[in-house]
């Protein structure tokens, strides 16, 4: 049994600790009042969370590289508003958990302005919350889930792709103006992905149109069940709500059970390199005439595209170049425009307001959509095609709103000013 | 060996619980945010390993899948908690804008979290009261690596997204004194407290006894009087319950609970801090849990200064690596675990000596 003597002991040192603890009392967690965070005279720093690591890394890694490029670009031709941008990239291998603990590490320790491209869905929504919570600003998410478009709840939070209801209508529909009988089949992740390409779809084709709806998770390690349910279904188009490693799978399951339906793949996993890295040469061929949907410029016909390649020699070693190249530069040209948009001294409030406004261009296939009841930017998606081993678009591009997907001409951005936004 | 006199000890035992809990919740004025939340993060891994190290301690039984056995306590904390939070929106504002309007859910969700772990639990400790060693630990191992599949079965877990915990709020009185991570450490502090007082208690009575005379010798223990199948299910549904409280303190913490959060890395991390603080001792789960919360922290933190592709490569492996070492570097320098260099008591002294007999015994095996 303990003794006396060393209770006392261990109420004195809780006594001295306590008023320790006293002493310190408006020290450090207390909140207060600062300025700017992460805005110094000479430099903006931001943050992001990507999966370099873990089962999305082969898929998304080139991303934050290809952003951070750009922002190099940038600051070598004198920053925005004078300040350089620095970009801290955190890891949290796809994994939620890891990406609390990395925003926190963000937003608490690095002081960051902003949270700019948060790759993911489950892994964002985990600190969407939080980041609400503290106002930051949680610029351009890397995900099409409509989770982002609530300004009443999250008046901070602004997606970045085109929502995936958007890319699912626009999708379906072209499977319909192609092929009037068309048997459209949907191949989805079982998460806001798949709910949202599904709802897309349906959207487009009406209520109970689509043959069969197959779900698979990213843990799953093949897709064999679900495609057999789907040849079995009769399905002459399918429209998948996947990441570019289970698009590659689809499509070369389907392949070995010789089966070649049309493939109308949401932009999230329709990257053409990136795919044919995962088939291999044998595989690759199966690619040929899949369709997609995209909101940037992603053609080698385009003069950002020309830009884009230029940067990525100069300024991220000359990587292959790929889809996650244009969009992590496109990422950070729509920071840029937004920070510059934001005025000379810039503010939390001052970016969120200025992306509200609606003057922000962009460099997508139509102008920006963003106002202070939308939080979506790319609203118009254009249709690409893969013919004879490259991916390039088609002139078909089409609008969802509501009603449906209706088709439209793109409007593409022009280049200016050797894509640094100006600043008056 | 002492048991614990339960009317002058358990007046003690509070006593002392209290102090450091009171210690414990003043040393968060003294750490900014973000170590707030990394001290309210292994306050909720210290109720897990607390309760693992009882365990294997005491009982003999290995787990390696006590990550499920919170992850049941997140799971069972966020639905009900946002059950109640609803309930709440939905009979009034007034009602929910108060200090009920946290507090209940809270309070609710902990019940949810204890009948989620425990149930679990209960069905498991039936099991192990008939599995030995590897078979046990290969059934919970199981466990683990059918967690994600299991998310995305059973409907309303909703898969590899999560399900979200409602947000506990710094209540108005505290607002303009802390922040939420500290006032989240509190919260942690307290429900941790919570869970392993109960463990200390149990460690130090009659049912600690009966463990470790199951652990000893069952044929022994069964002459004695002692039902072994009874001990092993009972020690394993406390244990779960003090699992299920580590859930429930991530789930406050981080307002999500995922299967990616509780994988099977983060496991075998548990069964690490309980072997590296020393199997049985709950002073040594305190720093086994400290331990795994920091490391992959200082870890990162080293790599930073790595150009981007080495410390990129390293990042999530190097960790691993590290944890190896130490448990090697432990085991060999005490193997009692760190809890021998935490200043000895005459009551550990008994279980110390019991632990090196039970250690080396497992060794020849």
């Amino acid at each position: 049994m303990r003794t006396t003597r060393s209770t006392a002991r261990s109420t004195a040192i809780a006594a001295t600790m306590g008023l320790a603890a006293a002493t310190a009392l408006s020290a450090c967690s207390t909140p207060a009042a600062a300025e700017v965070p992460g805005v110094t005279d000479d430099k903006v720093v931001i943050g992001t969370h990507q999966p370099l690591t873990g089962p999305a890394a082969a898929g998304f890694a080139s991303i934050s590289a290809a952003t951070a490029a750009y922002f190099e670009y940038v600051n070598a031709n004198g920053g925005i508003h004078g300040r350089e941008i620095e970009y801290i990239v955190k890891d949290d291998g796809y994994n939620p958990a890891n990406t609390q603990t990395v925003v926190r590490e963000l937003v608490q320790e690095d002081e960051v302005f902003a949270i700019v491209n948060g790759l993911g869905t489950p892994t964002h929504s985990s600190v969407l919350d939080y980041l609400d919570q503290n106002g930051v600003p949680d610029l351009f998410v890397a995900s099409g889930s409509l989770t982002w478009n609530q300004p009443d709840e999250y008046p901070n939070t602004f997606g970045f792709n085109a929502d995936y209801v958007t890319e699912g209508a626009a999708l379906a529909q072209h499977a319909l103006d192609t092929d009037p009988d068309a048997v459209v089949c949907v191949l989805g992740q079982d998460d806001d992905f798949g709910a949202g390409i599904l709802q897309g779809v349906e959207l487009a084709l009406g209520d109970g149109e689509v043959a069969t709806n197959q779900t698979y998770s990213t843990a799953d390690q093949d897709v064999t069940a679900q495609l057999g349910a789907m040849k079995e279904a009769g399905c002459t188009h399918n429209v998948l709500g996947t990441i570019n490693g289970f698009t590659a799978l689809a499509v070369g399951t389907a392949a070995q059970m010789e089966w070649f339906p049309k493939w109308h793949v949401s932009s999230s996993g329709a990257d053409y390199p990136t795919l044919a890295e995962y088939l291999g040469e044998e595989g690759t061929p199966a690619l040929e005439g899949l369709v997609s949907v995209n909101y940037l410029p992603n053609s080698p016909s385009s003069e950002w595209y020309e830009l884009f390649s230029q940067i990525n020699e100069e300024y991220n070693d000359g990587a292959p170049y790929t889809g996650n190249t244009t969009f992590g530069m496109s990422v950070g040209y729509q920071f840029a425009e937004a920070l510059a948009a934001a005025g000379e001294n810039p503010t939390r409030e001052s970016i969120v307001a200025a992306v509200e406004s609606g003057d922000l261009g962009g460099n997508g296939i139509a102008p920006l959509t963003y106002s202070a009841d939308d939080h979506f930017g790319h609203r118009t998606v254009r249709i690409a095609v893969v013919a004879d081993g490259a991916q390039d678009f088609t002139d078909s591009a089409y609008e969802v709103s509501d009603a449906g997907a209706t088709a439209v001409e793109p409007e593409q951005a022009p280049l200016e000013n050797e894509g640094i936004p100006a600043t008056e | 060996m002492r048991t614990l006199d339960l009317r002058s000890g358990g007046a003690k035992l509070l006593l002392r619980a209290g102090l450091l809990t009171l210690l414990a919740l003043g040393a968060t004025f003294l750490l900014d945010p973000y170590r707030n939340y990394q001290l309210a993060t292994s306050a909720g891994v210290f109720a897990a390993v607390a309760g693992l190290t009882l365990l294997v301690g005491l009982t003999g039984q290995l787990s390696l899948g006590h990550a499920v056995l919170m992850a049941a306590g997140g799971y069972g904390y966020a639905l009900t908690a946002t059950w109640v939070a609803d309930a709440l929106a939905g009979a009034g504002g007034e009602v929910a804008d108060g200090v009920v309007g946290w507090l209940l859910p809270l309070l609710a969700g902990v019940v949810g979290a204890l009948v989620a772990s425990g149930a679990l639990g209960l069905l498991l400790g039936l099991a192990a009261a008939r599995l030995r060693g590897p078979y046990l630990a290969g059934l919970t191992l199981a466990l683990v690596i059918a967690l994600p599949s299991a998310a995305s079965t059973i409907p309303g877990l909703a898969g590899a997204q999560g399900i979200s915990a409602p947000f506990v709020p710094v209540p108005d009185a505290l607002a303009a004194l802390i922040a939420v991570e500290q006032w989240h450490a509190w919260l942690a502090i307290l429900v941790t407290a919570c869970a392993v007082t109960p463990l200390v208690a149990l460690r130090a009575g009659r049912a600690g006894l009966r463990m470790r005379a199951v652990h000893d010798d069952e044929t022994a223990a069964r002459l004695a009087g002692v039902d072994p199948g009874r001990v092993k299910a009972g020690a394993f549904v406390i244990s779960s319950l003090a699992a299920g409280l580590g859930g429930v303190v991530l789930a406050i913490v981080t307002q999500q609970v995922s299967p990616g959060a509780y994988g099977l890395g983060f496991s075998l991390l548990l069964v690490v801090a309980a072997v590296v603080g020393g199997l049985g001792s709950l002073g040594g789960a305190a720093i086994g849990a400290v331990l795994v919360t920091l490391l992959p922290w200082v870890v990162d933190q080293a790599t930073a200064g790595l150009p981007a592709d080495l410390g990129h490569r390293l990042q999530g492996n190097l960790e691993i690596v590290l944890f190896g070492v130490v448990v090697i570097v432990v085991t060999v320098l005490w193997p009692g675990g760190l809890s021998r260099l935490l200043p000895t008591k005459k009551l550990s002294q008994n279980t110390q000596l019991f632990q090196n007999t039970s250690l080396s015994q497992n060794t020849e095996r």
